[in-house]
């Protein structure tokens, strides 16, 4: 159901981006940018709870007129940015979970490929299959 | 125009050409289309080909007409021997080979051609050797012939496995279109040239580049014939070599099977790929054979081939291949590390980052079929599964349309099976982590079970307690402990309301002639007096005060903890002890009922040195066992309450029953007698219990006690006294504990007092102070094991705790994230 998925690495520079609407992508590229900066934040704040593990998700990170941005950042941080519709108000948290949770395990399986160079753009037709899963939903 | 003559031959492959280009069946050609396609395949300079279509008027007239046509196809053919373009010519040149085509043409030039070139001399092949235009797949021109394989260029060989390979490929399966495609390839093109020369191949040509298109128009034409194959197979095609370069693993690694059908005679190469062509050919064989089914199925061949090299790299078959080394591997194929990655997320089937043997198969299979140009497919095909599940649709072949992506249903299903396979195994990590948080869960609620395994411990002690009322949870550790001992007892030995009690005396009495078993007895006697006790009364205040009083008092903890420990040692202890206490609460609770058992407690601990006097009486009040059952009943139930941790007061009764019958002729017995008579009135407990404290004061105390609770002083008298032979004298020095049974026993005292205190005599007081002795020594043993019952505790805990310490540390890591 998402509009916009995004991949960025630890580094802060994205490993995948990808929007369903081919236009307007660099509004979403910019807004990817700027949630960033929340996710730094929200990363920041949890560890200082010290919580037995640090928790994945991050939920929302912040909503506009249009749409809404939530975050989830992995144990090597690298962070999944998902950007939803608002008009998309069906979309309940379980199920925001439930795709960070399949991105994240696609991402693993990129990474278990020995043929991919942490850092590298994502090219994996698998995980463009998942993304794509996710985002036609919206149609 | 210009008249053209044409030889039988020539006309007749004209003639073909022409139909194979006059597609629209008007007799004339346009200057597009296949036509065009046909002059470029003749490989010749563009400027040549201009200038023969100018030539022969198809210019002016825009199209070609069949004359135009064949002037054109004349001049190639002039063109294609070196001979300069002269209209003249077209006449004049004797002798002319037909013109050669490297674009294939249908299956009909082509066999004429076939036909034609059989009876061209060889010569006619130059034009193919020498201008090497990257030619598209190609179908071999029938009229090159090529040189001989020995004069065959490698490059050219190159593209023949290729071709034959991909002939045999299970045809329909050309997802790929090769870029450059360029007319459909008649196989049977092929074939002729195979059939020719087998090196002459017009078509050499850079295969590396074209590999892909080379092979995939070979799988077009190859709809037809299957016999391409075998016409193939019989040939020597291009050698080894084109498989070497085909294949572009490094050396040793010939390419499997599918590929390069070569003849291993022809094998030119002396490297491995002699091998590999040997295995080629073989597996060219074997993969006619194996049907055009399903294009990825694996022969035996190139299993075995891939298994060979498995062991390579990992010589157990049943290992995994680490990612390194398969990248490593892998990429000697040269092949572009996108398509690498690729090949490695639909082969890594279960997603971990290693190779089985399954696996590294289909990923060696794919890369070889990558290789020869075939396109790779979006999910696993279903023959290179690995078998962790039971797919059975290899029969079902995808069609392999256009597209390399297999969208054919059994591909699809197994597609979603596979989805499933890793999304069990992406569960499963997931699951593993809820099986550690469960696992930390256990752990912790084991050790809070510990915990509360003192409570569940104190809590039904006794089942008779918990039926009957709760006993509290919350006590002191020794009051834990005696009912831990209770519980021990209780279910090792038994488990009883009063009745057992009742039933045990006589079994008790059986049971211990010795001292230490009397003592047992005593225990278990104890013990189920404590349960019985326990149970039957209802009445909690009692107990917890006594209880209460016990911890209060260090001679009442020491009373209380013997009977804790464990059943059987402690009824040595406890019966010695819990007699002591037994005849202390014993004492108490009989009066307790009504009487404060707090005072029965207190004299339980001071009274040994005290109460001689009550222990005279107290004596006299040994009541039988045997003939109180119901007194014995009583005091179990009283007795218990007193001193929970007394089990002894059931063996009391016990105690009471089988030293009365032991001991007839002992003084207590008339006192017995008496006694008997006089339990049997009084509390039932009392009674029993008694008796079965013959080891110690606290029985004449208990007994004293419960005789004076229940309020018969006569009857008190006889009650436990009589029974022990030992305590006679022992009841001389247990005032002390029968001092417990303190105002109690005086009161009791009183009413003992009356009575004949005939049975105390010198020698009861010897006997009874062995018996203190022995008593107190008992109570030194329960004690001490009480004592290292707690310690074993305090270092279960303590185990716990560091146990839990760790299980913080690991959790710690996860913090600092």
């Amino acid at each position: 159901m998402a509009v916009c998925i995004a991949v960025i690495a630890k580094e802060n520079y994205p490993l995948y981006i990808r929007s369903v609407p081919s236009q307007n992508e660099l509004k979403f590229h910019y807004t990817v940018h700027t949630s960033l900066d929340v996710v730094e934040e929200k990363v920041s704040a949890v560890g200082k709870s010290l919580g037995d593990q640090r928790e994945l998700y991050l939920g929302l990170l912040y909503p506009t007129e249009d749409y809404k941005v939530y975050g989830y950042v992995t144990n090597s941080k690298v962070k999944f940015v998902i950007v939803v519709d608002s008009s998309n108000t069906s979309l309940r948290d379980n199920e925001i979970r439930s795709m960070f949770r399949k991105l994240h395990n696609s991402f693993t399986d990129v990474m278990c490929n020995p043929f991919y160079n942490p850092g590298d753009p994502i090219q994996s037709k698998a995980f463009n299959g998942i993304v794509s899963g996710m985002m036609v939903q919206t149609g | 125009m210009e008249s053209l003559t044409l030889s039988d031959i020539e006309q007749k492959y004209y003639s073909e050409l022409f139909v194979y280009c006059d597609t629209d069946n008007t007799k004339k050609v346009a200057s597009n289309g296949r036509v065009l396609d046909l002059f470029r395949a003749a490989q010749l300079p563009s400027e040549v080909v201009l200038q023969i279509t100018e030539l022969c008027g198809a210019t002016r007239l825009g199209h070609f007409g069949r004359s135009q046509f064949y002037i054109a196809l004349k001049l190639i053919a002039i063109a294609q021997s070196g001979l300069p373009l002269r209209v003249e010519s077209l006449n004049s040149v004797k002798d002319l080979p037909l013109p050669r085509f490297v674009v294939g043409k249908n299956e009909a030039e082509a066999r004429h051609a076939a036909l034609y070139q059989d009876t061209d001399s060889q010569s006619v092949y130059p034009g193919p050797g020498t201008a090497l235009i990257p030619r598209p797949p190609g179908r071999g021109h029938p009229n090159k012939k090529g040189p001989p394989s020995s004069s065959s260029l490698p490059v050219h060989e190159v593209i023949q496995p290729l071709a034959p390979s991909i002939e045999t490929q299970p045809e329909p399966t050309s997802p790929v279109i090769s870029p450059h495609q360029s007319p459909p390839t008649s196989p049977h093109s092929w074939r002729k040239h195979k059939r020719q020369h087998s090196g002459g191949n017009a078509d050499r040509q850079q295969v590396v580049a074209a590999t892909g298109s080379v092979w995939t128009q070979f799988r077009e034409p190859q709809t037809g014939p299957v016999t391409g194959d075998g016409m193939w197979s019989s040939h020597s095609p291009p050698p080894p070599s084109s498989q070497e370069s085909w294949v572009s693993f490094t050396a040793d690694t010939p390419p499997s099977s599918t590929l390069p059908a070569m003849h291993p005679s022809s094998v030119q190469e002396s490297t491995t790929i002699r091998t590999v062509a040997s295995a080629a050919t073989t597996n060219e064989i074997q993969r006619q054979s194996s049907g055009y089914d399903d294009p990825w199925k694996i022969t035996d061949e190139q299993r075995q081939y891939y298994i060979n090299q498995f062991k390579t790299i990992q010589p157990d078959l049943t290992g995994l291949i680490p990612g390194s080394a398969a990248k490593e591997f892998f990429t000697k194929s040269k092949l572009p590390i996108l398509e690498l990655s690729h090949i490695w997320e639909l082969s890594d089937f279960d997603k971990d980052g290693a190779l089985t043997l399954d696996e590294f198969c289909a990923a060696f299979h794919l890369v070889v079929a990558r290789k020869n140009g075939y396109d790779l497919p979006e999910k696993l095909p279903e023959s290179l599964m690995p078998k962790l599940i039971d797919l059975d649709d290899s029969a079902e072949v995808p069609e392999p349309v256009a597209e390399v992506g297999y969208s054919a249903s059994p591909v699809e299903v197994t597609s979603n099976k596979s989805p499933s396979m890793p999304s069990l195994n992406q569960a499963w990590p997931e699951m593993n982590q809820s099986s550690e948080q469960w696992e930390t869960f256990s752990e912790r609620s084991s050790s809070s079970q510990t915990l509360t395994q003192f409570d569940s411990n104190i809590a039904p002690a006794d089942p008779d307690t918990a039926i009957v009322h709760p006993v509290p949870i919350r006590m002191t550790p020794s009051k834990i402990h005696m009912q831990e001992m209770e519980l021990k007892r209780t279910g090792s030995d038994h488990n009883h309301p009063t009745s057992p009690l009742l039933a045990k005396p006589p079994e008790m009495s059986e049971e211990t002639t010795l001292p230490p078993s009397m003592k047992f007895v005593a225990a278990n006697t104890v013990g189920d007096g404590y349960s019985s006790s326990d149970s039957s009364t209802s009445d909690q205040e009692p107990i917890t005060r006594q209880r209460s009083q016990s911890g209060a008092s260090p001679e009442a903890l020491k009373v209380v903890a013997p009977p804790p420990p464990p059943p059987r040692p402690q009824q040595s202890h406890s019966r010695s002890s819990s007699l002591d206490m037994n005849r202390t609460f014993a004492a108490t609770s009989v009066p307790g009922q009504a009487q404060p058992s707090t005072t029965a407690f207190p004299p339980a601990v001071p009274p040994r040195p005290l109460p001689t006097q009550t222990s005279v009486p107290l004596t006299g009040h040994r009541v039988d066992s045997e003939g109180v059952p119901a007194g014995g009943a009583v005091l179990t139930t009283t007795s218990p309450q007193q001193i929970p941790q007394q089990p002894n007061f059931a063996d009391f009764s016990q105690f009471q029953a089988f030293a009365a019958s032991e001991q007839p002729s002992s003084l207590p017995e008339i006192d017995k007698h008496s006694e008997a008579g006089q339990v049997e009135k009084m509390s039932e407990g009392a009674g029993p219990l008694r008796t079965v404290k013959s080891d110690g004061p606290a029985d004449e105390r208990t007994s004293a006690i419960v005789n004076s609770a229940k309020g018969s002083s006569g009857p008190l008298a006889p009650p436990p006294k009589p029974v022990r032979r030992r305590l006679k004298s022992e009841d001389e020095l247990r005032p002390e504990d029968e001092q417990l049974g303190p105002q109690k026993a005086s009161a009791i005292a009183a009413p003992l007092t009356a009575q004949p205190s005939i049975p105390r005599s010198v020698g009861k007081d010897k006997k009874a102070i062995q018996a203190s002795i022995r008593r107190n020594k008992e109570t030194n043993t329960v004690l001490a094991r009480l004592n290292s019952e707690l310690q074993q505790q305090l270092k279960d805990l303590l185990e716990e705790r560091i146990s839990l310490e760790v299980q913080l540390e690991q959790l710690r890591p996860f913090s600092h994230l």
